[in-house]
């Protein structure tokens, strides 16, 4: 594989977002859109070439698929043996993401050419969505935990950028702001991590890193599993503090918090960030870590198995009471991206016990396709009906036939009916957790039910329900072109995503991971799945008075969820009560009265001083004169008493 | 002590000196204080002549001095009426109190 065609994918949509952001504005104005489609298109093609390369050539060595660095140079030297590395890691799940990320960005892309149109910071748009592609695929092709670092703030950037791209409205600002907050927060974890990984390893390097940590025996692994903190061995905490950092980016639960906020940025914005690659960022960075975690730190992957399986059920549960379209697909996306991660965590390494890391893989890159349908797919809708509200649609299927269709195949995929995509990968998921974890087996099962159920809900109620009320003037019609390809595209793959077999490309040690259906196994999900579908059905065919009667008996139950569990107030809570006041007001107190109060008591004490003696200054050359006759006279008085004795 | 010695002479000299003190601190009008001005430097005059004949007879070095501070007086006097010609022309006046304004 050439190298220098390997640089140009992340380098074109860099040179891209370069181009458009010093010059789109005034020079490049509306065809931004196709110079930065077209810069992707072939970033995108250099990426599908490359996986093809990879998967049926160079990629395989003897019967398993190896990591090889194709380019890498030296960017940072600190001493002889640490330096920081840029570079581009091939590797299955590396080249994977590529594909995902070009490949979604793409469609994002062409159906901002719509979608966008008119819009008065247009070429700044393309500019922030190229430098996003360009930080996700230098994240994805890290060789070294401080480049992945480096992009990983750089995704954080420009997801802030793009979810404060209407930054008129106060409530996108808000939701920028505490989007780049908790997560930085987050980072602040994946940092420290980063720091005590690499102490104990004294590597950057992934591969060396994990061979360190791995290899039984190893002096490294000893040294970092025999220091303790708390009675928690280094290594747990560093590959803990790491999971922190990724479960900040993805969303997980108590941190998933911003993530339906985020959704005031451009709906294909959400498709693209939000929903198929940003937020699958934590996911890759356990699955990139995944030896370590697996071999050396149990207990760490626990960690992401109980916290991906609660995030999965919470964001579930709350999805079914949200009424802002993309919220609802917001907390679906979070519950998915917690299949992937307990699916990472239930998995073992090596063989058929990691069978859960293929599928979290697998899942991942479904997932990508049949959310960014179905983001894509509500920006359409809202597009036309120009409000996120659930009661201000219904009956739309006529209106908008291609839409309806393809949402509905995304429905139909993360709802995990057969034969669409998201059946095969969840199916993976879930044989992944019974063979070893019940317990996350049976939250997965009842999420399973649930997904279908919001999942309906959310189908039934935008293109079902009632007739639908336009609001006025003649309408334009579904929509141009351009918004409309990429659903038909993204809307067969979500179809057929699901025939590839993923085994045969990803696991956990590069060798051929034979998954097969089991179809016994897969009868209560599914039934569960359609069980699902039938309430929804039930309930929102039509408007009717069950989901109020349900609502109702369940009381208080409902208000909590409704209301988020109140995680929001509790973050309010423990932020305005807790830290202001314990800790922002004292420092507050001591800056203003100790560190400012002896300044300018030096300040007051000067001037007090001076206007006492300024009025020695009169401009009387007699009182002058004066002054001086009584110096004259002191000195002369004390040079006798001096000459005397 | 009908002969002039030297006390008398400093006598005469601080005296002199004190008139001139006075002159300077208390009147208005400044041609009046460049008067005691005057009487200050030649003060110091009279102070170095007496020094010189007195107390080194074989010497002039005093008198030297002394030529020097009467040149320099007088430059002193053409720069300090300059001055106060300049201030009358503003001020209409040369008292002392309207040079105030110079502070600033």
């Amino acid at each position: 594989m050439n190298s220098s065609l390997l640089i140009l994918i992340p380098a074109l949509p860099l040179a891209t977002f370069l181009l458009l952001g010093l010059f789109g504005r005034k020079f490049i104005g509306n065809f931004s859109g196709i110079i930065g489609t077209l810069s992707l298109a072939v970033s995108a093609a250099i990426s599908l070439i490359t996986a093809y390369n990879y998967f049926f050539g160079f990629g395989k060595a003897g019967d398993a698929f190896v990591a090889t660095i194709p380019f890498q140079f030296v960017w940072l030297r600190f001493s002889e043996t640490l330096s920081i590395n840029m570079g581009i890691l091939l590797d299955p799940i590396s080249v994977m993401m590529i594909v995902v990320v070009t490949f979604v960005s793409l469609m994002v892309h062409i159906y901002s050419l719509g979608y966008m149109k008119g819009e008065e910071r247009y070429a700044t748009y393309y500019s922030f969505l190229s430098l996003f592609t360009f930080s996700m695929l230098g994240l994805v092709l890290s060789t070294n935990i401080f480049q992945t670092y480096i992009f990983w703030e750089l995704v954080g950037v420009s997801s802030f950028l793009l979810i404060g791209f209407y930054y008129n409205k106060p409530s996108a600002v808000a939701a920028a702001k505490k989007a780049f907050i908790v997560t930085r927060f987050a980072d602040l974890g994946f940092l420290i991590g980063i720091l005590i990984l690499s102490y104990y390893s004294e590597t950057l390097d992934f591969g060396t890193l994990i061979e360190r940590f791995t290899t039984t025996g190893s002096p490294f692994a000893q040294a970092a599993s025999s220091a303790t903190f708390l009675g928690v061995s280094a290594l747990t905490w560093g590959l803990t503090l790491v999971f922190v950092g990724g479960a900040g980016k993805s969303a997980m639960f108590p941190l998933h918090v911003w993530l339906p906020d985020a959704m005031e940025g451009p709906t294909p914005v959400s498709a693209l960030i939000h929903a198929a690659t940003m937020v699958v960022a934590g996911v890759y960075l356990v699955a990139r870590l995944f030896p370590v975690f697996s071999i050396a730190c149990p207990v760490a992957l626990e960690i992401v198995a109980y916290t991906g399986a609660v995030s999965a059920l919470i964001a579930a549960l709350i999805a079914c009471t949200q009424t802002d379209i993309k919220r609802v697909l917001a907390y679906s996306t979070m519950s998915q991206i917690g299949y992937m991660m307990f699916a990472l965590g239930v998995s073992d390494f090596g063989g058929e016990s990691g069978l859960g890391y293929t599928a979290s893989m697998f899942h991942l890159f479904t997932h990508a396709m049949f959310k960014a349908l179905l983001f894509l797919g509500a920006g359409a809708v809202i597009h036309y009906v120009h409000s996120n509200e659930m009661k201000d649609m219904g009956g739309l299927r006529k209106f908008l036939p291609i839409t309806h269709i393809t949402f509905l195949i995304a429905c139909l995929a993360i709802a995990g009916v057969p034969p669409f995509s998201g059946f095969f990968s969840k199916e993976e998921i879930l044989l992944a957790a019974f063979h070893s974890n019940p317990l996350i087996y049976y939250v997965a099962l009842i999420t399973a039910g649930i997904t279908a159920f919001y999942m309906f809900r959310l189908y039934f109620s935008i293109f079902w329900n009632k007739p639908f009320v336009s609001h006025g003037e003649s309408h334009h019609g579904e929509g141009p072109a351009t918004m409309l390809f990429p659903l038909a595209v993204l809307g067969i793959l979500a179809v057929s995503s699901g025939w590839i077999p993923f085994g045969e490309f990803v696991s956990t040690d590069g060798k051929v991971l034979a998954t097969e259906t089991h179809l016994d196994f897969s009868i209560l999900p599914v039934a569960l799945s359609l069980g699902g579908i039938v309430i929804a059905f039930v309930f929102y065919k039509s408007t009717t008075a069950y989901p109020d009667r349900i609502a109702n008996r369940l009381g208080s139950f409902t208000h909590t969820v409704k209301n988020k569990f109140y995680i929001d107030e509790i973050y309010l809570f423990v932020t305005k009560k807790i830290v202001f006041n314990l800790v922002g007001r004292p420092a507050a107190w001591i800056d203003r009265n100790i560190v400012d109060g002896m300044m300018n008591t030096f300040g007051a004490a000067a001037q007090v001083f001076s206007f006492s003696i300024s009025g020695i200054q009169s401009g009387r050359v007699q009182n002058y004169a004066a002054y001086f006759l009584t110096g004259i006279i002191g000195l002369a008085l004390l040079f006798i008493y001096v000459w005397i004795h | 002590m009908n002969e002039i010695g030297l006390t008398h002479l400093l006598v005469l000299s601080t005296s002199l000196f004190f008139i001139g003190v006075y002159g300077f601190l208390t009147r208005r009008n400044l041609i009046v204080m460049l008067m005691s001005v005057e009487l200050l430097l030649n003060s110091v005059n009279i102070n170095f002549l007496a020094f010189n004949k007195y107390l080194f007879p074989g010497k002039l070095d005093g008198v030297f001095f002394s030529l020097f501070i009467i040149t320099i007086a007088a430059a002193e006097a053409a720069v300090a009426i300059a001055i106060i010609i300049n201030l009358y022309r503003r001020h209409k006046s040369i008292d002392v109190e309207d040079a105030e304004v110079m502070r600033d």
